[in-house]
Parts: structure tokens; C-alpha cells; sequence
């Protein structure tokens, strides 16, 4: 059991990897986040609240922070929201997705970081922190700070998405056997 | 899912139940003025109860302002989301729609708001 379970996350990406294999793993996740994030376009949910998304590319950047290492991670994220952000968006779409991506980024690496949490936990955090980012963000750019009323929002809209990322990359997980 | 993340999460929702009460419980006060500002610059004014079809139309792009029965809504943009108009009708002190590819924020202003007294100078 333990011999397989190390054979797996071989696999996946080991210490010892070539550059070769690194890279076409970090393309290929990046290929798959971009499709999380095109999917994400076709949902017509609208809350009304700008902001307000499932999140559906966290999958892959929280399920990496379990089985990549943070800077492949950080990359693959950050690849993703200036690539979608240019087929999808325009340049203010890509400063909010930057802001609310990295923010999260940081924040969920801690929290895996302190141990203690599950996926869910980080995801949660991940979901609440991207919201702040972006309500930050939008702040400066409109240059007021009334936006603070969508707070509340953002913040039970962040956790409930987030909870629902997280438990989905815990099954994920498990289908890597990847420890957690 | 464990003890730590669910206590996380019911933190998060806790937060964001004590920020909603503070803005509601605020003082209620008439509203009075609907104002539409673009990147922090107050780009018009308009009184709340009359019938008004405002065009905003700003180096970012277009939006069009309906006022009336004392509630504003937009209601046309060429902003590449649309979320503007999705937003549904504003009326309550405080209210707004916001169109961030325009940089434009619709907000009902009440009596004694800063900026309201701003304005009316």
C-alpha cells in the first residue's frame, strides 16, 4: 500500500523530476485551469454582486499545493489568470483576478503551511481571501471605500464556494493518492 | 473536513453576520439623490423622484441611468460583462450598482450623506 502510494506521487511530480517533466506538468495543469476558467464563464449564475464565482480553477492550484511545489503552483495560477484574462477579459479583469489570486495563493500556502486544516479549511480561507483581494482592488480603482458594503457577501459567498472547492479537492485527492 | 476548518468557516460567516448588522442597523434617512461617480469623480447628480433617462457616457464606455418611481437602475451598457445591468433597482440610502470595466458607481445618496452636502453646495 505504502509502496503504491509512492509510486503514485512519482508519477505525479517527485523532487527529482527533470526540468523536461516539470514543465510539460506545470502546461498541462495551467491547459486545465483555463478550462476550469472557461467552464466557469458558461454557468449562468448571477448573483448580482460582481465577484461572486464558484472558483472552479482554485481545484487545480489548491490540489497542487499538495502535490507541486508552491513556486510551481504560484506559476500555473498566475499563467492562468493572464492567459484567460487576455482570451476572456480585458486588463482591469486581470489586475482583480491578480489581486484576489495571489492574495489567496499566499494565504492558502500558510494555512497548508500550519498544518491542522484540511483541504477544505484552506479552501475556505483561499475563497474568503480572494473576495477581500478583488474588494481591495476594486476600492482603488473606483476610489471609494462604500464598496465595504458587499463585504458580508463576499465573505459568505467566499467560504461557501470555497467549502465546496475544498471538499471536491479532497476527493480529488484521494483519487491522486496524494497524502493530505 | 475537521474541527479546525469548520470552526474557520463559522468564523467567517460570524464576520460577516456582525458587518451586515452594523450597515443595517445604521439610522435610516430619506433618500434623496442618485449620484454617479467614475473613478472617484462625481459625473452627475440627479433628484431621486423624478422621472429621468440619464445617458453616462465616460472614456470607458457607455451606460444609461434610468430613474424613476424614486429607484434608478441601469439599464443599458456596452461594458463587456453586462453585470451592471443585472444589478436590479436601487432606492435605499446607501444602494449601488457598480460597472467595474467602466469604473462607474450608481449610488442613492441620503439627506446629510458627505457627499450629498458636497453636491449641494
Amino acid at each position: 500500500m505504502t509502496d503504491s502510494r509512492n509510486d503514485r506521487s512519482r508519477l505525479l511530480l517527485s523532487e527529482d523530476a527533470t526540468i523536461g517533466r516539470t514543465v510539460a506538468y506545470c502546461g498541462v495543469l495551467t491547459a486545465l485551469a483555463m478550462i476550469f476558467s472557461y467552464v466557469e464563464t458558461l454557468i449562468p449564475i448571477n448573483f448580482g454582486v460582481p465577484g461572486v464565482k464558484l472558483g472552479l480553477a482554485n481545484l487545480v492550484v489548491l490540489s497542487g499545493l499538495y502535490y507541486l511545489r508552491p513556486a510551481q503552483v504560484l506559476a500555473i495560477s498566475a499563467a492562468r489568470i493572464v492567459l484567460t484574462g487576455f482570451l476572456f477579459g480585458n486588463g482591469v479583469s486581470i489586475l482583480y483576478s491578480l489581486a484576489g489570486g495571489l492574495l489567496s495563493f499566499c494565504v492558502m500556502l500558510l494555512l497548508r503551511k500550519a498544518g491542522g486544516f484540511s483541504p477544505a479549511g484552506v479552501s475556505v480561507a483561499g475563497g474568503v481571501s480572494h473576495n477581500i483581494g478583488q474588494l481591495l482592488i476594486a476600492m482603488l480603482v473606483l476610489r471609494t471605500v462604500h464598496l465595504a458594503w458587499y463585504l458580508p457577501v463576499l465573505l459568505v459567498s467566499g467560504a461557501v464556494t470555497g467549502l465546496l472547492m475544498g471538499l471536491l479537492t479532497g476527493r480529488i485527492l484521494k483519487a491522486l493518492r496524494v497524502p493530505y | 473536513m475537521n474541527k479546525k476548518d469548520l470552526l474557520l468557516t463559522a468564523a467567517v460567516l460570524v464576520l460577516a453576520g456582525i458587518f451586515a448588522a452594523v450597515f443595517c442597523l445604521q439610522p435610516h434617512k430619506k433618500p434623496v439623490m442618485v449620484t454617479a461617480t467614475v473613478d472617484g469623480e462625481v459625473y452627475g447628480a440627479w433628484d431621486l423622484s423624478a422621472d429621468l433617462e440619464v445617458d453616462i457616457d465616460t472614456e470607458y464606455g457607455h451606460n444609461h441611468l434610468s430613474i424613476r418611481d424614486g429607484s434608478a437602475q441601469i439599464t443599458e451598457a456596452d461594458c463587456p460583462d453586462g453585470l451592471c445591468m443585472h444589478q436590479g433597482t436601487v432606492r435605499e440610502g446607501g444602494e449601488m450598482n457598480v460597472c467595474l470595466p467602466h469604473h462607474l458607481i450608481v449610488e442613492v445618496l441620503t439627506e446629510g450623506d458627505e457627499s450629498y452636502d458636497g453636491l449641494s453646495q
